[in-house]
């Protein structure tokens, strides 16, 4: 049966950045990763002018 | 016998070793004393430093005119991210704790100690400050003083217990995403996370570089003024400390509410939050007469910081999550683990929508001068419950404690956070102030104080 999509990218990143996955964390790392990446696309859907700027070190 | 200090306030203290009332060293001694015995229960430190309080009481004994030390005798204690000499600045982790023992001080702290105040020791928190419920699998949970059975809240757990369980009058930690206004809501204390920049975080470890602040809790905003007062003033080792005058906020306290435009924030602010929150909020903001304001997509400002702190965080440790995995609690591993893996165009996406946000928001207070919302959407939960029901939604109590602070804290703005005496337990409320504005946020919190509508509740202990 294959993998869903994200399993399988969980398995390359952690490949990719050598960080240990034991099969007992997969299901949290993953639960943990839709959460993250659900929260990110709410914020990338916001449409923004290309002149928009980062605040890579925020000042208030 | 000598007077009993366990409840005073830092000022009550200062001014009465000031006025040789009493001794630096007789209310170090009180201090130990309450937290020998209170601490097997509350679980807020975990580190005494018994020998260094009573030589620097000593100290500040012999010091002659002690008037013009302000926080003269009186002690504190500080979250275990601050680096205290001669120990290893755990960070609520396991991993930390193979770390040569702190050379020096953190700057905050020998700033406090300056000003006359007594270091008494190292205070609980949630692992590496990823946390909003003060519980850490290594050390055990810090325990609410008005309910032992209950949450600190957090990361500053400890902080938030040690205050509000009456072991020290002041305390100090620090907030990322929430992590002083979360355990000051749910402990009944006051807490005090400046504008991003304002106070040095050199030498405390840090989480997420672009959102940590330090800052102060106490059970007086008096004590929360007195203390941010004496921390302030630039600091070349922290890069992102900026080179401001000192503005003292002490002065402004007692100026009243004459002039003032206060606001409370509606929307998102109000969905999910239970009836304790809303009522608190609401009593609050018709003492103060607020008109309503709407932040706007304040809920993408939560999820953009949510995704700059799980990538941020992951880089301060991914070298530690390849070596020592297995050392870590495994809730802070999964949540790190998976924020190494977030693409990093999403990451930018965050930090432009933060520009954008930032200016969105500052535009509110052309038309007011503070913002009130909910610090917290419910009183403290059961030590280990894993789910609440908000707005009919269950989710996380972890990642979820903090809703409401995370979009403020996101721009760095600073707020100090008031109790609202609620029975059986308190809930507390943001005061909201422009960039660099600190003082008016205090000043509207000790008007409030003065008219009984938020005071630190005593818990029986």
């Amino acid at each position: 049966m294959p993998s869903p999509p994200l399993d399988d990218f969980i398995a390359a990143a952690a490949a990719t950045l050598d960080l240990p996955l034991d099969p007992a964390w997969q299901a949290s790392i993953k639960a943990n990763l839709e959460v993250t990446l659900r929260h990110a696309a709410t914020v990338a859907e916001f449409p923004l002018p290309d002149e928009a700027e980062p605040a890579p070190v925020f000042r208030a | 016998m000598s007077k009993d200090f366990t409840w005073s306030t830092g000022s009550e203290i200062a001014a009465a070793v000031a006025s040789v009332e009493t001794t630096a060293l007789a209310v170090t001694e009180q201090a130990l004393a309450v937290i020998a015995a209170r601490n097997p229960t509350l679980n807020a430190f975990t580190a005494v430093t018994a020998e260094r309080a009573r030589a620097k009481a000593k100290a500040v004994d012999a010091t002659g005119d002690k008037s013009k030390l302000p926080l003269a005798g009186v002690p504190f204690a500080v979250k275990n991210l601050f680096d205290i000499e001669g120990l290893a600045t755990v960070a609520g982790s396991k991993v930390n704790r193979a770390h040569a023992p702190a050379k020096r001080d953190a700057e905050l702290i020998e700033r406090m100690e300056k000003a006359g105040a007594v270091l008494v020791g190292a205070l609980n928190m949630g692992e590496y400050a990823y946390d909003f419920t003060g519980e850490n699998v290594h050390d055990g949970p810090s325990r609410n003083p008005h309910d032992f059975t209950r949450m600190t809240g957090g990361s500053s757990g400890g902080s938030g217990g040690a205050v509000g369980g009456g072991m020290v009058p002041i305390a100090l930690g620090s907030d990322t995403n929430g992590s002083i206004r979360v355990p000051s809501s749910l402990c009944g204390i006051f807490g005090l996370k400046p504008t991003y920049g304002r106070l040095t975080r050199a030498r405390s470890f840090p989480f997420v570089g672009s959102l940590d602040h330090l800052g102060p809790f106490a059970r007086s905003v008096r004590d929360l003024a007195i203390s941010y007062d004496v921390m302030q003033g630039f600091d070349a080792d922290d890069a992102a400390c900026v080179d401001r005058p000192q503005e003292s906020a002490s002065p402004f306290l007692t100026r009243g509410l004459e002039g003032l435009r206060v606001a409370v924030a509606g929307g998102y602010f109000r969905k999910g939050a239970s009836p304790e929150a809303l009522g608190a909020l609401d009593g609050v903001a018709k003492a103060l007469n607020a008109r309503d304001v709407e932040i706007p997509q304040a809920a993408r400002a939560r999820a953009a910081a949510y995704v700059i702190t799980a990538t941020e965080g992951a880089a301060l440790h991914l070298e530690r999550l390849r070596k020592q995995a297995n050392d870590f609690d495994p809730a802070v591993r999964d949540r790190l683990i998976a924020g190494a893996m977030v693409p990093s165009t999403l990451v930018v996406k965050a930090q432009i929508f933060r520009r954008w946000y930032r200016e969105q928001v500052l535009a509110l207070f052309k038309d007011c001068d503070v913002i009130l919302a909910p610090s917290t959407p419910v009183t403290a939960p059961k030590l280990g419950q894993q789910n609440f029901t908000l707005d009919g939604v269950e989710m996380p109590v972890r990642a979820n404690m903090g809703l409401y602070t995370q979009p403020i804290s996101f721009i760095g703005l600073p707020v100090v956070a008031v109790p609202v005496a609620l029975k059986p337990l308190p809930i507390g409320l943001q005061i909201i102030a422009a960039p660099w504005r600190e003082e008016v946020a205090l000043r509207v919190a000790y008007a409030l104080e003065q008219m009984g509508a938020v005071s630190a509740p005593r818990p029986n202990l």
